[in-house]
């Protein structure tokens, strides 16, 4: 089974991106060749930026199953409306109307259970893509993008979660951000999640909400600090008070920033930056008990 | 002809609620009768899909005409098919009864 371990943070833009992408370099260079990208954020994927040499693999549609009623069958019980916990079926009697709502319905199933005339069938829908790449044929990037306009975040995860992992040995998750269901799908089976935060009070007051996620859902999980040196130190406080873990603290540098802004986070990398990243994949290692 | 005025309250005194989906009472005039009657909505609390119930249960009471204070995507398309006419007043505080004597 490979290792698997999630990068999240509440707060967006404290660096989950950056550190995923450079643990997948790091992991590459330092342990296995077989390791995993997957691209959680469903809504802004980006990871993709920063390998402008990946070779595309894949690409296919992520499918959710929408109901469809046949009018020819369908006898305007309104059972299926009354099973329907979204409202996402409208039934109009008076006007022999029958009709279900693609961006309301979540195939959950409940009016196929509900229709006792046959008149309801589901019908694949796209809710987006799923792309893959590749390195050099053995460490892979997964990329789930949503379709504009669709809700159905969790579903796609999940169905990237299902997509074949290519003998990898470690799985990144680069989560979304926030503390919402789509995190939650994004963490739920991984072994170890690595937060990701800035010492502000924003990073503070939305890494708390994080931790309070992740101890309800019994994770493991440890701290990256990104942009040390900005701020103040009440993140620091926080930490100590909670017993939390800094597993890595990468310092505020402007040149370093506009490296990333370019999109060659991975062209020059700093040396303290790699003996940073060496170091973290050394306590994760640990952590996860991962000795390949 | 008939028109749903969406209300806070059941009574033509009520103020004009500038929800759709979630508005709190329908009033239903008839344009030909001059008789009006007030409806309770049920999808005040819906969790999804309040828009859309009510768009259907404009269908049901047979309304023409729809007056709120504004319209979401879902819930106009399904007036649309339906030939409803949707008329945005927003930002409106008139009592329902200024907003029926206003369109006589």
């Amino acid at each position: 089974m490979p290792v698997k371990i999630a990068i999240a943070s509440g707060k967006g833009g404290t660096g989950k991106t950056t550190v995923a992408v450079n643990l997948f370099h790091f992991i590459r260079q330092f342990r296995t060749n077989h390791v995993l990208l997957v691209d959680c954020d469903v809504e802004e994927p980006n990871d993709l930026i920063f390998f402008p040499d990946a070779t595309p693999v894949d690409e296919k549609d992520a499918n959710q199953l929408i109901p469809e009623i046949n009018t020819d069958k369908c006898t305007f019980c309104r059972r299926c409306v009354e099973y329907c916990e979204f409202n996402a079926i409208v039934v109009i009697p008076l006007v022999q109307f029958a009709e279900i709502n693609p961006g309301l319905c979540h195939s959950c199933g409940a009016c196929l259970v509900a229709c006792r005339d046959e008149a309801i069938t589901e019908k694949p829908y796209s809710i987006g893509k799923i792309r893959s790449h590749t390195i050099d044929g053995k460490a892979h990037l997964l990329v789930g993008s949503l379709k504009i306009g669709s809700a159905m975040q969790t579903l796609l995860i999940k169905t990237l979660k299902k997509q074949p992992v290519n003998e990898a040995e470690i799985i990144l998750y680069d989560s979304p951000p926030g503390t919402s269901c789509p995190v939650v799908t994004t963490t739920a089976d991984a072994d170890y999640v690595i937060l990701v935060t800035e010492p502000t009070p924003f990073g503070l007051n939305d890494l708390k909400l994080t931790v309070d996620l992740l101890r309800e859902l019994g994770k493991s999980f440890g701290v990256i600090v990104n942009k040390a040196g900005l701020g103040n130190r009440d993140l620091y406080d926080y930490l100590d008070k909670e017993n939390i873990e800094i597993i890595g603290e990468i310092p505020f540098n402007k040149a370093y920033a506009s490296v990333y802004a370019r999109g060659a986070l991975l062209k020059q990398i700093p040396k303290e930056i790699e003996d940073l990243y060496q170091n973290i994949i050394i306590e994760i290692i640990e952590k996860t008990g991962h000795y390949a | 002809m008939k028109t749903v005025i969406t209300s806070t309250g059941n009574q033509l005194s009520s103020t004009f609620d500038l929800r759709f989906g979630r508005a709190k009472y329908f009033c239903l005039y008839d344009e030909n009768t001059k008789e009006t009657k007030f409806y309770q909505n049920p999808n005040t609390a819906a969790n999804s899909g309040a828009g859309v119930k009510t768009a259907e249960k404009m269908v049901e009471l047979e309304a023409q005409k729809v007056i709120s204070g504004d319209f979401g995507p879902k819930a106009k398309d399904l007036l649309e098919k339906f030939n409803i006419q949707m008329v945005i007043l927003p930002d409106d505080k008139r009592s329902v009864k200024e907003i029926i004597d206003s369109i006589q």
